[in-house]
């Protein structure tokens, strides 16, 4: 059932240096991620797009060679994911591999690409332990982490008066993981955690699991889930008459594209963190509506996060003059991160791309004045405020 | 208090249980009805669950069509299209053995579910409900939303009714005759063919039931009916494979034991269903309404 989309890019022309040396005369890239299960929305086919939009942007050929993006589902397994990265490396020269979403296939490949020295750039997966604990010198992290969204939307809500706070978590290292980084910076800005309900992956119905979060009193219900789960659970709410009691939800992981499916209607009010918006600026307006022409979606911040990742890593292979890991990934350490995505972009000795992030409200239905017209930003948050300080995350890396 | 949960929390709680329950019932129901007189183990249903929810999402989008009249048109179609894949392909089928039946609907649900993802996204598309039932109601132990309510009104009366025509009607009894033997009941001039495409696409049309009652409760998506179906199939076989009324009891039951758990151990509340399966399936192998027990 796995299937390949093979994808040669576009021709370019660069003039480059003859003694530039590129293993195997091409550098390719490999976008790993769910394209079939609920977090195909998330990041899926369109990441793809990303990827080979970067490639085209820079001119299909780095270092002379042309450059190449190919892609699988991984269905997130980590099993089957390790499998088709063994073998892009063992057998298909690929490079490096990007967007890895769901933090247990993200992690597994991490640690296969150490041991091949490869190079992996995540951007979709949200576990701080990929620069954490378990951080490698040739696996980076774009976009987001479960930090930067605990401080956006945890920090925001807090500040609006919501100090106590009850958690609906997914059953699983994500859901933790994230509960566990909301809990500890509300309990820092002074709030309180009043109790949590651990909920199985891919749950339908949650009206059992928001009774309980109802009946606890907090004023911010925390849903520390992702994808189809959110939404249900943020349908239902609505339903229940939880919002209209006056408890505010805070949806800890929520994208443009899930926002999309729920629809304005029942989204409208919510609170939640991206490092991307599409209609922020002219500049990420414009890669907005060029990404929307191929992909019939407008970007979320894993999108636009893996246009980043490819272009950056193309850079680095540039000023290297290599595409050796170690050379190639000095580079990425040591570059700023300047692009439509990130303004202010730099590489940390943990692998962790600091920019900032954004915290954004869905506007009412009457207030929206064109299709994806879903966000007011409500506040940048600066990119060191945001992630782990390096030297605090426990990446054995960080001197 | 009992074991330390308030009452009024637990009436709640039992009252979500037997919403719940009236989407397995009803599910469960389709799939005895195929079972019992097809012998086909249907792995199409879910995806025939998320049909009739797109359908009527498409209805209310592209033609108009409100939810009402979404009710009655949604599962017809599903049924029609259910009777041609039975006419054309799993009436085949029928001589050989019944894992050919579970592997051919195994495979249609999948070309169904990929398509629907292929075209809509796997984050699907919300379906507002009619306005004649939104709002909610404060029951003082809990605030039921008003379609909540319809939703188990509506699931009771088409049980019953699917139970009452095949159990004490003329229609009915060809139908459970002709599950029996076959060759008799078309010796009598009885079409039995005919009787069990009818069949098959009345457990469609049930899903399909199903699926536009669920469409305002839940994200219309194309894996919302995978999410579902193996809890289905683990309510019919605690009930009994083919037990029409096994079903419809055991759905609500187990819609009510699982509320329950959601109380109490919610990390469980995924595999309880399948634990009472293994140990009905230990003690009562033919399930708690089967014939051979």
């Amino acid at each position: 059932m796995r299937k390949f989309l093979m994808s040669t890019a576009a021709v370019g022309l660069t003039a480059m240096p003859a003694l530039a040396e590129v293993s195997d005369n091409v550098v390719k890239i490999g976008i790993l991620n769910d394209q079939s299960g609920v977090y195909a929305d998330f990041g899926g086919k369109s990441s793809f797009e990303a990827a080979k939009m970067a490639v085209e942007d820079f001119g299909g050929k780095v270092l002379d060679a042309p450059i190449e993006v190919i892609t699988a589902d991984h269905q997130n397994k980590p099993d089957i994911a390790s499998n088709i990265a063994r073998q892009w490396y063992d057998t298909e020269q690929v490079d490096s591999i990007m967007e890895l979403t769901s933090s247990s296939v993200g992690l597994a490949v991490q640690a296969l690409s150490l041991e091949e020295k490869k190079i992996t750039v995540n951007t979709g997966a949200a576990t701080t332990e990929l620069t954490g604990a378990q951080c490698s010198p040739y696996g980076f992290h774009w976009a987001y982490d479960t930090h930067a969204l605990a401080v956006g939307t945890g920090g925001a809500l807090v500040k609006e008066g919501g100090d106590s706070w009850y958690f609906l978590t997914a059953d699983y290292a994500f859901g933790y993981s994230l509960e566990e980084n909301t809990s500890n910076f509300v309990k820092s800005q002074g709030g309180t955690v009043v109790g949590s309900v651990r909920h199985p992956l891919a749950t339908t119905d949650f009206s059992s699991f928001l009774l309980q979060a109802q009946a606890s009193g907090a004023k911010v219900i925390g849903l520390a889930n992702a994808g189809l789960d959110t939404q249900n659970a943020i349908k239902q709410a609505s339903e229940f008459g939880i919002t209209q009691g006056g408890q505010k939800l805070a949806a800890l992981l929520f994208t443009i594209s899930e926002v999309n499916g729920l629809g304005a209607e029942a989204a409208q009010g919510l609170n939640l963190t991206e490092s991307f918006y599409w209609n922020r600026t002219p500049e990420t307006a414009e890669f907005g509506k060029r990404f929307f022409e191929r992909t019939g979606v407008m970007p979320n911040m894993v999108h636009a996060g893996t246009y980043s990742a490819v272009t950056a890593y193309l850079k680095a292979i540039e000023a290297a003059g290599t595409d050796e890991t170690e050379a190639v990934a000095a580079k990425m350490h040591e570059l700023p991160v300047q692009d439509v995505f990130a303004e202010n972009g730099k590489v940390a000795a943990n692998g962790r791309m600091i920019s900032d992030v954004y915290l954004m409200e869905v506007k009412a239905p009457d207030q929206i004045t064109e299709d994806w017209d879903y966000y007011n930003v409500l506040a940048t948050i600066p990119g060191d405020e945001a992630y782990i300080n390096p030297a605090e995350s426990g990446c054995p890396l960080v001197k | 208090m009992i074991f330390g949960v308030p009452l009024q929390a637990l009436m709640g709680q039992l009252l979500v249980g037997l919403i719940n329950g009236s989407f397995y019932a009803l599910l469960s129901l389709g799939l005895a009805v195929i079972f019992g007189l097809l012998r086909v183990i249907n792995f199409a249903h879910g995806a025939q669950y998320m049909l009739g929810a797109f359908i009527a999402l498409l209805l209310l989008t592209v033609g108009g069509i409100n939810y009402w009249f979404a009710l009655i048109l949604s599962p017809l179609i599903v049924g029609l299209l259910a009777a041609v894949v039975e006419r054309t392909m799993l009436s085949r089928l029928y001589k050989l053995d019944h894992l050919y039946g579970l592997l051919f609907t195994f495979g249609l649900a999948l070309a169904i579910e990929g398509t629907f993802r292929y075209f809509f996204g796997a984050s699907g598309k919300p379906y507002a409900p009619p306005a004649q039932l939104t709002g909610a109601v404060n029951l003082g132990f809990m605030f039921l939303p008003i379609y909540r309510g319809w939703v188990v009104i509506a699931s009771l009366i088409v049980c019953i009714g699917t139970w009452l025509m095949i159990e004490k009607t003329k229609l009915g009894a060809y139908l459970r005759a002709a599950t029996e033997n076959p060759t008799l009941v078309q010796s009598f001039g009885v079409n039995v063919p005919l009787l069990l495409t009818l069949t098959y696409a009345l457990g469609a049309a049930l899903a399909a039931f199903a699926g536009v009652l669920a469409a305002p409760v839940y994200q219309v998506s194309p894996l919302m009916g995978s999410n579902l179906i193996i809890v289905v199939f683990a309510v019919v076989v605690v009930g009994g494979m083919g037990s029409i009324l096994g079903a419809i009891v055991t759905g609500y039951m187990l819609g009510v034991v699982e509320g329950l758990t959601k109380v109490f151990y919610p990390e469980a509340s995924n595999i309880v269903i399948f634990v009472i399966m293994a140990i009905v399936l230990v003690l009562r192998p033919a399930g708690l309404f089967g014939k051979d027990a």
